[in-house]
């Protein structure tokens, strides 16, 4: 163990680059830039990312996470840099994402006074950290630190914010890096499973006639993939993904059946509602993904594994609750859940699941380019192997029903939140992780505005990203609610799009504009041979609709289904699909 | 009945914040809180009393407590044995012609006249919440110009949770204080 004296400034660096993080996403200022000055010292063992705006900071650190499963660091100056990644620490919370978020704050003396730059951060965010700390003891600084990427990392991962005064950055200290376990009493150690939960976990498998696994986020977080294909494998039961859940399975998978929820597939809701086994694989039961609760899956008994266990029996009432890391107790349950042969059922959801294809978009041709077709040839034309960043909306659903993936963390998309302007942002932050693979970030006309400014930061750091705008000249999952549900009074959903070919050429960026199917593949080629941020517009039918919907309060069954496509690509929504 | 939480947190600043935090945000009502020192340096110790009936609901409160990165321990002891206590000061305006009456009051509920002045009475009691309340009632036909009760405080009978002089940790380790056995909510 080194002694050796360090200023808080160096401190930062010296835990951060201790941590193995090599890169940054930051922005200076007044009371941060002791750090920053100190960040000379370490040039050349951290990179770090000069954004454009705190919010893209924070996103960036996010998308890092996500595409890693390593910690995302972002850094701010106090006041208006730290209250800007509220937005990025609260999508970070929702999705159960690792970041640490350290924030200059004034000197320790003047807080409380209203100084300049001055907020109060701490009480800010604690509704959107994990947790979060204001170090007012350079001899606590290290040891926080730490703490903090342990937090942050541990059980369900979250964000962690550090808030360190500007005297506090310029001290100096004998600095010893903290060694050994972090110690904390409060976090809470997962409880795992005993002989009796598994016995009953085998016994309700081998009762059951038409399980479905529900795989979420968990499955990602806890690398538990293999476990959850050996259980589906063995006792052949179908898996349904939620949004964040899309990767953990492979979609190529046989008995991988798609997306569930609002917008998931007729077949996955179908199943889900006629079941008599749900088996929740570190999910959350959102409100997204059940529709109404009270006719929620009403006939099956559920079993729900969780790390968190303030989500088991928050929205549904379980029957077999198991609190700990999914894959450990996969591993511990594998061994006494015996083979099962469920063709019936499998053969009832396959039924389902073609009466449906028959009615999709993808295969009828249009006139217009639809949102649809696009995510598909972007699927077709990356063979299903890109890392896809997807911001929030229409774009978003066609994603997830369009472009098959089959690896875990292919997908990187602000669920839980629905953060507009998350996607540009977390694929420069994911870019730097994934540095030889194909980037995709697919992003509407409503959510590029959101954040565009982000460009500067891509082509400073010559990011290798491929940016597809979906533009329909409208915000078009509301404009969708407007027209389904609020009689089509289209109030302030239109938006004016900036010529986006001259805007990346402002910022020397390819760009190209596609609106005829046939250049889709032939554009992406393009954008593909070419190293470097890239940009194609793809222009849109405008008044498309996301199909199936399960319209907000009504039950999974209730969905409207595809309906059959006219020639110029206009939708025949028949209102008695509503009935069903 | 209402539901009891035993809250060990650090004696850290913000704690007591993060806690009303949490209550307000998820729409969980406080109906009291108790904050003091416990047995142990650097550990603080909360009774929180809730008016939520509903046991699921309980259990909300009780993992969402858990999940707060400050909290070392939750119990509920809603239904366990417990000496529990409050206490409550409580002025009087009297003049002299009342006192003897005002005297009666407070010895029939065990309670104690802790300041005798010209035209007020102080009145102290320690008794559990329910007797407390049968005081105040008594207490209404004169004239209360001030009242202040602490909230409830409670201990479980028997059992003794240890906190190790070493560590706040080890406790952890004492099944008694463990996160309560996720079935007990969860069935």
């Amino acid at each position: 163990m080194s002694k050796r004296i360090l200023t808080g400034a160096e401190i930062i660096w010296e835990c951060i680059f201790r941590e193995g993080v090599d890169v940054v996403f930051g922005y200076p200022g007044g009371a941060i830039l002791p750090a920053y000055d100190a960040l000379n010292k370490y040039r050349n063992k951290i990179h770090h990312v000069l954004v454009r705006h705190e919010q893209g900071a924070t996103h960036m650190a996010d998308g890092y996470a996500r595409a890693s499963g390593k910690v995302g660091v972002a850094m701010a100056t106090s006041g208006p840099g730290a209250t800007n990644m509220i937005t990025g620490m609260a999508t970070a919370m929702m999705d159960s994402v690792p970041i640490v978020c350290i924030t200059g704050q004034v000197p320790s003396p003047v807080i409380g006074t209203d100084a300049f730059q001055e907020i109060d951060i701490i009480g800010a965010s604690i509704t959107v950290t994990k947790h979060n700390y204001l170090v007012l003891d350079i001899n606590e600084l290290a040891e926080t630190i730490k703490e903090a990427f342990h937090v942050a990392r541990t059980g369900r991962p979250g964000p962690v914010l550090v808030d360190i005064p500007k005297d506090i950055q310029i001290q100096s200290t004998d600095f010893t890096y903290p060694t050994g376990k972090v110690e904390l009493p409060g976090l809470i150690e997962p409880q795992g499973v005993d002989g009796l939960q598994i016995q009953k976990f085998a016994e309700m498998i081998a009762e059951s006639e038409r399980a479905i696994i529900l795989a979420g986020h968990g499955v990602i977080l806890s690398n538990a993939t293999q476990e959850v294909l050996d259980l589906a494998n063995l006792a052949q039961i179908p898996i349904g993904t939620t949004l964040l859940g899309i990767g953990g399975v492979p979609a190529s998978h046989p008995l991988v059946l798609g997306m569930m929820g609002m917008h998931g597939e007729t077949w996955v809701n179908r199943a889900i509602q006629e079941s008599d086994l749900l088996i929740a694989c570190g999910m959350r039961f959102d409100d997204r993904v059940t529709g109404k609760l009270k006719t929620y899956s009403p006939n099956s008994k559920k079993i729900h594994i969780e790390i968190d266990p303030s989500e088991i029996n928050k929205n549904i009432s379980v029957d077999l609750p198991i609190h700990g890391d999914l894959k450990t107790i996969l591993n511990q349950i594998l061994p006494v859940v015996s083979k099962k042969d469920n063709h019936s059922w499998i053969n009832k959801i396959n039924g389902w699941q073609k009466d449906s294809q028959r009615k999709d978009i993808i295969d009828q041709e249009t006139e217009v380019l639809m949102g649809a077709h696009v995510l598909r040839k972007i699927w077709e034309g990356t063979k299903g192997d890109a890392l896809v960043i997807t911001d929030v909306g229409q774009h978003q659903m066609l994603e997830a029903q369009y472009y098959e993936h089959e690896d875990p963390r292919s997908l990187i998309t602000s669920g839980g939140l629905g953060t507009m302007g998350f996607s540009l942002p977390a694929g420069i932050g994911a870019s730097f992780y994934e540095k030889d693979r194909e980037i995709w970030i697919i992003v509407g006309d409503g959510g590029f505005q959101m954040t565009m400014a982000e460009l500067g930061t891509a082509v400073q750091e010559n990011r290798n990203i491929n940016i597809a705008i979906i533009n329909n000249g409208y915000l078009g999952m509301v404009r969708q609610w407007q027209e389904m549900f609020y009689e089509a009074r289209y109030m302030e959903t239109p938006i004016l799009s900036p010529d986006y070919i001259k805007l990346a050429a402002a910022y020397g960026i390819e760009a190209f504009r596609v609106e005829v199917l046939d250049e889709v593949i032939p554009t992406m080629r393009k954008v593909q041979k070419h190293k470097g941020p890239s940009l194609i517009e793809f222009v849109v039918e405008k008044h498309d609709i996301v199909y199936p919907i399960v319209p907000s309060g009504s039950s999974l069954h209730e969905m409207i289904e595809r309906p059959v496509q006219s020639k110029n690509g206009n939708v025949n929504y028949q209102k008695e699909e509503l009935k069903k | 009945m209402k539901q009891t939480l035993i809250t060990l947190v650090e004696d850290k600043p913000g704690v007591l914040n993060r806690i009303a935090s949490l209550f307000r945000r998820r729409g969980y009502n406080i109906d009291s809180l108790v904050v003091g020192k416990s047995e142990k340096p650097g550990v603080s110790r909360m009774t929180i009393m809730t008016n939520e009936e509903d046991q699921r609901k309980r259990g909300h409160i009780y993992f969402n407590l858990l999940n707060l990165v400050n909290v070392i321990a939750v119990k509920d002891v809603s239904n366990l044995e417990c000496v529990t206590r409050e206490f409550i000061l409580i002025k009087i305006q009297s003049g002299p012609d009342q006192l003897n009456e005002v005297k009666a009051v407070v010895n029939n509920h065990g309670a104690r006249i802790v300041d005798l002045g010209k035209e007020t009475v102080i009145v102290e009691a320690t008794e559990r919440e329910k007797e407390i309340d049968r005081l105040v009632e008594d207490l209404t036909k004169f004239n209360i110009t001030e009242m202040t009760r602490t909230g409830k405080i409670a201990m479980r009978k028997g059992k003794t949770y240890k906190v190790s002089s070493e560590k706040i940790n080890a406790q952890a380790t004492d099944v008694s204080w463990v996160p309560e056995n996720i079935h007990t909510y969860h069935n």
